[in-house]
């Protein structure tokens, strides 16, 4: 209701339209060209329809890596939001500490994909890495470079160290937002601080943490660096990701068209799964904006 | 500078925000929006700003049509119910900062400042922060930025609400002599009717984005266009009573019928709604003809001069208000006596007959 | 149940006030009585919601005590002090019905199912939100909103007061009158200890049996609304409550032909012998008389006692008028019903004696206070 209305606003958008058809649009639709030709060179290729995505639906490399890719997803998302609520909700709320406990959240997030890469790289070796020596010394066969779970508690370890800051932050400033007299409400009501987290604190954080969530799986299921750097994929194929499979298939290989319907797959399934929490966001925040509204 | 607004329509989401609005500011005139949340008056404002686009109908000024003038070239300036003021900069720099940004010489700007201030009684605050002030001095500093640059136009968004009770008395009384010596237009938007009537100047009702009637508030309060207008007037809310006039006696719904007064003359037989003020109202008779209700006490709430009498009869629910302290406990029967002869009447679909001491002929 | 005792209570935010600007609230012995209607009433500053939270536990007092039945709390907790708080804005459980909203603080408290029930069922009634009780709470109005959170404080056997601050900030104007008037029944229903705090004397005296006048950190005045409409002991609690507030005119103590008379621009103002003996009496030369508007008598004619007055402006607000008068250089108010008569331009106004008050720096002397209240 007080939004200024003015057609000029338009045009100021348009730069970014532009922007967005030449950078997503263009390369999106040449990417669905590919992905319904057979391209031998230049000049030579063939309308194939579907042809593609069936092969890649039945190819059990792509079935493999995209029931690795979700299973790791979702690893992630259940260990990181919980200890990222739990970490905002334990971050001290004023004084030098909470600066310092922002500064410190915030390092990681600063870090370059490939370097976070390279640090577990060096840091999980047995031979020299911190924590591989350690764990091997307490008498445990740790090796991430033979052993797939070895491996994969790597990555997810490397992960989770990466991005549950995000969250926490996230739920920091969400947590922030929640005015004293609801925790002085709830104290005089004696609810009990698990009631407190259940009935005020997580119903106030529900926005922030689907956003959390949202960016999160995207991003996860998308990872394609740090493992690459970590373990390039391996022990066998035990933490190629789907990007990775799609790298190795369009560049390694240089099966344009299959790796093109690869793509669109891909792409649809991320938008699928992120249009499915989109839809449960505006859902749950139905009856907020008629509060809004209502102000 | 005199302002005009012709036709002007406003729907957002399918609700009328405003609805046919014909309004005319004269030059130098202090005029008030009066009605309650959502009624339309910021929408009002905020189209006479240029923030808001109309959907029909045109805004003038100085019969130049602006409107699809953007807000930076209206010459205007606004006062908002929240204290805005930049944090950062002294209270002088505040009141300056329109100033500068239109490039007045320093010496000028020190000398407007200086005045402004003096007018709105800050002036031993100018080098401090607005943070460290209270909330009055705060809004007079906001008030003073409005103020210092000569706007032709200066809204006011209802900019007392969030003050003390005392101040918004205060500010109301200097405010109204602070345009008594101005030349621009001033548009102060309220929910009080209390505030409308102590600023004096036109006022405009405003009910769901239509302007139901222009003019003295006093006017107003007397001669009500229809229900809605009647109940803006009324603090307390006025009370209301359904029922009919028929065999010449008037009859309150489930309750019982009265012969009809003298004064009721020339009112066709039907069905009515009667309105009556809760100040209007008595303990005990002042004439024969007085209406004699039987009711027990809801609830007695004394303030210092005066009582709120909240009384209940089954289907009807009436305030009094009496002058003097009544201390009635709750349950306690009571007669109340209603004065015909301030009765107002309404058809059924809010349009008004009968004003107390007015007969109103046809349409007003 | 309780009543609430502050005792030599006094309060500073710094760690070792020395002066008396240190402090956010003086030294105070005051009493809240088991079932009262209190108001806490001031401007903004006055030290009003530190006061409150003086009493909810949410501040511990730096000097004296808090007792609660005579009891000291000092160090008891919020919740184990039972009181109930209802705040500006309303505060809801967003995500559970009304009804669970109501419930929480019972089932917090682990009482059997049956007794929730019929807890939760009678004080929705009350405050009649039985239509509403399965619905969100989060799609409520505000003043359903703030009828639950009443609500929490009202199903416990064990609340022993409810304090209020400044809960229809909120509210729209005309649903003001309805919930003030739901809070005046459930105080006349439940015998529970309210404390009010507002800025608006209206809600405050008409809320309140007893209202506590704060400024600047001092309760100057506890009593009746009608006591401090009629008889304000401090010329704050004058200026403060009443719309408009009293008038004060100094006045100079002078002897003319032999006569002991008070005036201001060379007028003698009427006075009576008692009146005059007071001021007479008293060792400063701040004097002051104060009569409210509502008490000033306007006519046309000349009385015995009467000034004569130029009237300077009108201001109909319907219900009632507001004059402003102006006697010599001094500007009074007078406030005249909706159908008394205003005069034009000249009049003479007249001062009832009973009416007239008497401040001798800034505290109402009266004849039994003698010079008591003047230190």
């Amino acid at each position: 209701m007080n939004k200024v209305q003015n057609n000029k606003a338009w045009f100021l958008v348009l730069p970014v339209f532009l922007l967005v058809a030449f950078s997503a649009i263009v390369p999106l639709m040449t990417v669905v060209n590919y992905s319904v030709q057979d391209i031998f060179d230049q000049n030579n290729a063939y309308f194939v329809g579907v042809e593609w995505y069936k092969e890649i639906l039945n190819d059990p490399r792509l079935q493999d890596s995209l029931a690795r890719q979700f299973m790791f997803s979702f690893t992630v998302l259940l260990i990181e939001v919980p200890l990222g609520i739990a970490v905002a909700l334990m971050m001290p709320t004023r004084g030098w500490t909470a600066s310092l406990t922002l500064i410190v959240l915030a390092l990681p997030l600063l870090i370059p994909w490939n370097v976070v890469g390279t640090i577990w790289q060096i840091f999980a070796r047995g031979d020299i890495g911190l924590l591989g020596y350690v764990i091997n010394a307490l008498g445990i066969d740790y090796n991430y470079t033979n052993n797939p779970i070895d491996a994969w508690a790597t990555v997810l370890l490397m992960d989770v160290w990466h991005w549950t800051s995000l969250i926490a932050l996230l739920c920091y400033s969400g947590l922030r937002a929640i005015p004293d007299a609801y925790y002085q409400a709830a104290r005089i009501d004696r609810a009990s601080s698990w009631s407190i987290f259940k009935f005020i604190q997580l119903p106030k954080l529900k926005g922030v943490l689907i956003i959390g969530i949202l960016l999160r799986f995207m991003d996860s299921f998308m990872i394609y660096t740090e493992p690459f750097v970590l373990t390039g994929g391996g022990p066998g194929n035990s933490t190629t990701f789907l990007s990775q499979t799609l790298t190795k298939m369009a560049i390694g290989q240089f099966d344009i068209g299959p790796a093109a319907a690869f793509s669109i797959i891909y792409f649809l399934i991320v938008l699928l799964v992120s249009w499915l929490f989109f839809t449960t966001i505006t859902h749950l925040d139905k009856d907020k904006t008629k509060e809004q509204s209502y102000d | 500078m005199s302002l005009v607004l012709e036709n002007v329509y406003r729907k957002v989401e399918g609700v009328n925000h405003l609805h046919n609005i014909n309004l005319e500011f004269k030059p130098g005139s202090f005029n008030v929006l009066l009605g309650r949340t959502l009624a339309g008056k910021t929408s009002l404002m905020r189209t006479i700003a240029g923030l808001d686009k109309v959907d029909s109908g045109k805004v003038f000024m100085d019969s130049e049509d602006v409107t699809l003038t953007s807000v930076q070239k209206r010459n205007i300036s606004m006062v908002y119910q929240q204290f805005i003021n930049y944090p950062n900069m002294t209270v002088f720099e505040n009141i300056a900062s329109p100033l500068k940004l239109s490039g007045t010489p320093a010496a000028e700007i020190r000398k407007r400042v200086q005045e402004t201030a003096e007018m709105l009684h800050i002036e031993s605050f100018l080098s401090r922060h607005p943070l460290e002030l209270s909330g009055g001095q705060q809004q007079r500093t906001a008030m003073a930025r409005a103020l210092v640059k000569d706007a032709s136009i200066i809204l006011f968004d209802e900019p007392l609400v969030n003050l003390d009770y005392k101040l918004r008395e205060e500010l109301r009384q200097e405010l109204r002599e602070l345009f008594k010596l101005r030349n621009s237009i001033a548009i102060y938007a309220t929910t009080e009717p209390n505030e409308a009537l102590a600023l004096g100047g036109t006022t405009s009702l405003l009910h769901q984005g239509q302007l139901l009637q222009s003019g003295p508030a006093i006017e107003q309060y007397h001669q009500p266009v229809n229900l809605h207008a009647a109940d803006l007037y009324s603090e307390p809310p006025i009370n209301l009573l359904k029922g009919h006039i028929k065999d010449a006696e008037l009859s309150i719904e489930n309750y019982a019928s009265f012969p009809v007064a003298t004064t009721f003359d020339g009112i066709e037989e039907g069905p009515y709604t009667f309105g009556i003020r809760p100040s209007h109202i008595s303990l005990v008779p002042k004439h024969d003809s007085d209406i004699e209700l039987s009711t027990v006490v809801d609830v007695a709430e004394i303030s210092a001069s005066e009582t709120f009498l909240h009384v209940a009869n089954q289907d009807l629910q009436m305030v009094l208000q009496l002058s003097g302290v009544h201390d009635y406990r709750t349950n306690t029967p009571v007669k109340i006596y209603i004065p015909p002869e301030k009765l107002f009447i309404f058809e059924p679909d809010g349009t008004i007959i009968k004003a107390p001491n007015a007969q109103l002929a046809g349409e007003f | 149940m309780a009543e609430i005792h502050l005792k030599g209570l006094a309060h500073s935010y710094i760690g070792n006030p020395q002066i008396s600007s240190d402090y956010a609230i003086h030294e105070m012995d005051h009493v809240w009585q088991q079932g009262g209607a209190y108001a806490l009433l001031g401007p903004s500053g006055c030290g009003k919601s530190t006061l409150l939270n003086l009493i909810s536990g949410l501040i511990k007092p730096s000097h004296g005590s808090v007792l609660f039945d005579g009891v000291e709390v000092n160090n008891t907790s919020t919740q184990d002090r039972n009181i109930a708080q209802v705040f500006q804005f309303p505060v809801i459980y967003d995500s559970m019905t009304v009804y669970d909203n109501l419930a929480f603080p019972l089932r917090n408290m682990k009482v059997d199912r049956e007794t929730i029930d019929k807890k939760v069922k009678e004080v929705a009634k009350t405050l009649d939100l039985t239509e509403i009780l399965s619905r969100k709470a989060n799609n409520l109005s505000a003043d359903e909103k703030q009828k639950i959170s009443m609500g929490r404080g009202l199903v416990r056997d064990d609340v022993s007061a409810i304090l209020f601050d400044e809960p229809l900030t909120v509210i729209d104007p005309n649903l003001k009158w309805k919930l003030r008037r739901k809070l005046k029944q459930i105080h006349e229903r439940y015998n529970i200890t309210m404390v009010y705090v507002t800025h608006d004397q209206l809600e405050a005296s008409t809320f309140a049996n007893k209202i506590a006048l704060m400024y600047e950190g001092k309760i100057v005045q506890f009593g009746t609304p009608r006591e401090l409409f009629e008889e304000p002991n401090h010329t704050f609690v004058g200026f403060f409550i009443g719309s408009p507030g009293m008038n004060f005119i100094s006045v100079e103590k002078e002897i003319v032909d032999g006569q002991l008379v008070f005036s201001f621009d060379g007028i003698n103002f009427p006075l009576s012998q008692e009146q005059s003996d007071l001021l007479d009496n008293a060792q400063s030369h701040n004097l002051k008389i104060g009569i409210r508007p509502e008490f000033i008598q306007l006519s046309r004619v000349e009385h015995p006692e009467s000034l004569p007055c130029k009237i300077v402006h009108t201001e109909d607000l319907g219900t009632y008028k507001i004059l402003t008068v102006e006697v010599g250089k001094q500007q009074l108010k007078v406030r005249l019903g909706e159908d008394q008569q205003t005069p034009q331009e000249n009049a003479f106004v007249t001062f009832p004696h009973q009416w007239v008050k008497t401040y001798v720096d800034e505290y109402l002397v009266t004849p039994s206070t003698g010079d008591s209240n003047n230190e």
